[in-house]
């Protein structure tokens, strides 16, 4: 069987290791002003290094979401997945981060998209810290924030 | 339309048995850095994009979506050749040809550290009906050629394991091959078979890398320091299927560097070839490279290689650089680290390695067991 141990690298290494921490790191590129995250060493427009590290709240905004009732290998599924990219605030537009949505209630198409919006705020839930491995799944997935609106 | 291409810019990161500091995508991107200074160029001045990448060598599927961003190729025209890296600068070279480039970049690496079992990728590549259910480690392919190779030109394993020792010993010269070591014929033969005739030294060893060659038109290579020019490529591949090769000879390579040779104008390769970097995945393979590209005759180059005429200061330097056995195996990178040595060679950058009067390189590449696919590459410095 075809098995891999792949090198996360510098980027990807210390996003990790943020995440283990509890926190959300991204980058910024002081040629094009953009600050992303996930982090990379290397700004793709300006090709160039990156500038700085910066601490990003752990809070955002839905950029586009789906509701899925497949698992990934095709099986039915009543509580669907909700998979999104979610603007980190204090990052750049359109940069994202891809999680889930979670803190749902209901099944139904109709009673999840009472519930969700483009450009609602939400927040990360996060592993509890003796439970997290330095993965993108240190965080459970994003819920609404209630209450709050911009 | 350009009637002549030159390689203007060669980047490399020095092939490491393990890379964990570093992604893929962050050796690349040091690769590219280092291609785009040499040949004074930006990103925004390239137009067109080549990676040489495997899918099962990365364990994810079209990779070639992944290769913009460490390129500096976002929205601009990329594709990627799941093939020898020969290959790649073959398609470069014709983009350039047609008019339809000035500027062209080609990437190759490999991260071989990151796959657990490189022998489940090369099981992948067998026939699933035919071969594969016979569970051999694929290094066999190698030692089933060597041996019909040994068999029909009376090449002694004396010779083969020479090979060995020269490159390695080279390798020591060249600051970028992590293999350098002084390893006698004896050492050689003493070491374990792996396939029998073929022995552990014999095998090159794994090596993480990454490359970036830039291309250009003659016009816009005159506007480069220091282009180095192609005066013939060629590629071929043999029919697959194991139970009916040729064994002995690598028709592939004879025909590949036939190609190049004509596109040169080389009438008389041993005359005209000032030195080569010649596929040595397996130490066998340099001598049955060498003699399908005409730089020896049929069952001589043991003996020219015994005798020293393939070391730096023989009359055919071959791999100076230390090749595959002193730098590392690096799947298809290998053909761009080949690339990138001549061109360094003929700019006279090689240091230590260097070889006086260097002439034209012939780079000949081989994709690898279980495959019968190579390329030919000449150079020039007019």
């Amino acid at each position: 069987m075809l098995e891999y141990g792949w090198d996360a690298g510098v980027a990807i290494s210390r996003f990790l290791d943020g995440l283990k921490a509890g926190k959300i790191l991204g980058v910024r590129c002081n040629v094009c002003g953009r600050t992303v995250t996930p982090p990379r060493a290397f700004c793709e427009l300006d090709f160039k290094p990156i500038d700085a590290w910066v601490e990003l709240p752990d809070t955002g905004t839905i950029n586009t979401y789906s509701i899925c009732y497949i698992t990934w290998d095709m099986k039915p599924l009543r509580k669907p997945q909700i998979p999104a990219v979610i603007e980190i605030d204090g990052t750049t537009p359109r940069a994202g981060f891809l999680h889930l949505i979670g803190g749902v209630k209901g099944s139904s198409v109709e009673s999840i998209r009472k519930q969700l919006r483009v450009g609602m705020p939400v927040r990360a839930v996060w592993r509890k810290p003796d439970q997290r491995e330095g993965a993108i799944t240190d965080i459970l997935h994003f819920e609404p924030v209630r209450g709050r609106r911009r | 339309m350009s009637e002549r291409v030159a390689i203007v810019g060669v980047g490399a990161v020095v092939p490491r048995p393990q890379s964990r500091d570093a992604s893929h995508r962050e050796m690349i991107f040091d690769a590219a850095t280092r291609a785009y200074a040499d040949a004074e160029i930006t990103h925004h001045e390239i137009d067109s994009f080549i990676s040489v990448a495997e899918d099962i060598h990365e364990g994810t599927s079209i990779t070639d979506e992944y290769v913009p961003d460490q390129l500096g190729a976002v929205l601009k025209p990329v594709q990627t050749i799941a093939g020898d890296g020969m290959q790649g600068v073959a398609v470069a070279f014709a983009l350039i040809r047609s008019g339809i480039a000035d500027l062209v970049v080609v990437e190759a690496h490999c991260k071989p550290s990151n796959i657990l079992r490189h022998g489940d990728v090369l099981e992948m590549a067998l026939d699933p009906v035919y071969e594969r259910p016979l569970r051999v480690h694929p290094h066999y392919i190698a030692g089933l050629e060597m041996r019909r190779y040994l068999h029909d030109t009376g090449t002694t394993e004396d010779a083969v394991a020479s090979v060995v020792n020269k490159n390695r010993r080279q390798a020591l010269a060249n600051p970028a091959a992590p293999y350098g070591g002084n390893v006698s014929t004896s050492d050689v033969l003493a070491s374990p078979p792996v396939c029998e005739p073929l022995r552990s030294l014999e095998v090159s060893s794994y090596a993480d890398g990454a490359v970036v060659l830039a291309l250009a038109s003659e016009e816009r290579a005159r506007r480069c320091p220091k282009p180095v020019w192609i005066r013939g490529i060629g590629w071929a591949s043999d029919s697959p299927w194991l139970a009916r090769r040729e064994w002995s000879d690598a028709v592939y390579a004879s025909l590949a560097s036939g190609m190049a040779y004509q596109m040169a104008g080389i009438a008389t390769p041993t005359e005209e070839i000032g030195f080569a970097e010649i596929d040595d995945t397996y130490a066998y393979k340099e001598l049955q490279h060498l003699e399908a590209a005409g730089l020896a005759p049929r069952g001589r180059a043991g003996a020219l290689t015994v005798a020293g005429e393939t070391r730096r200061e023989g009359r055919l330097p071959v791999n100076s650089s230390g090749g595959s056995l002193g730098m590392g195996y690096c799947f298809d990178a290998s053909a761009l680290y080949r690339i990138a040595e001549v061109t360094r060679q003929m700019r006279g950058e090689a240091g230590r390695a260097q070889i006086a009067n260097p002439g034209s390189g012939l780079v000949i590449s081989w994709r690898g067991v279980p495959t019968q696919t190579g390329g030919a590459l000449v150079l020039g410095s007019h």
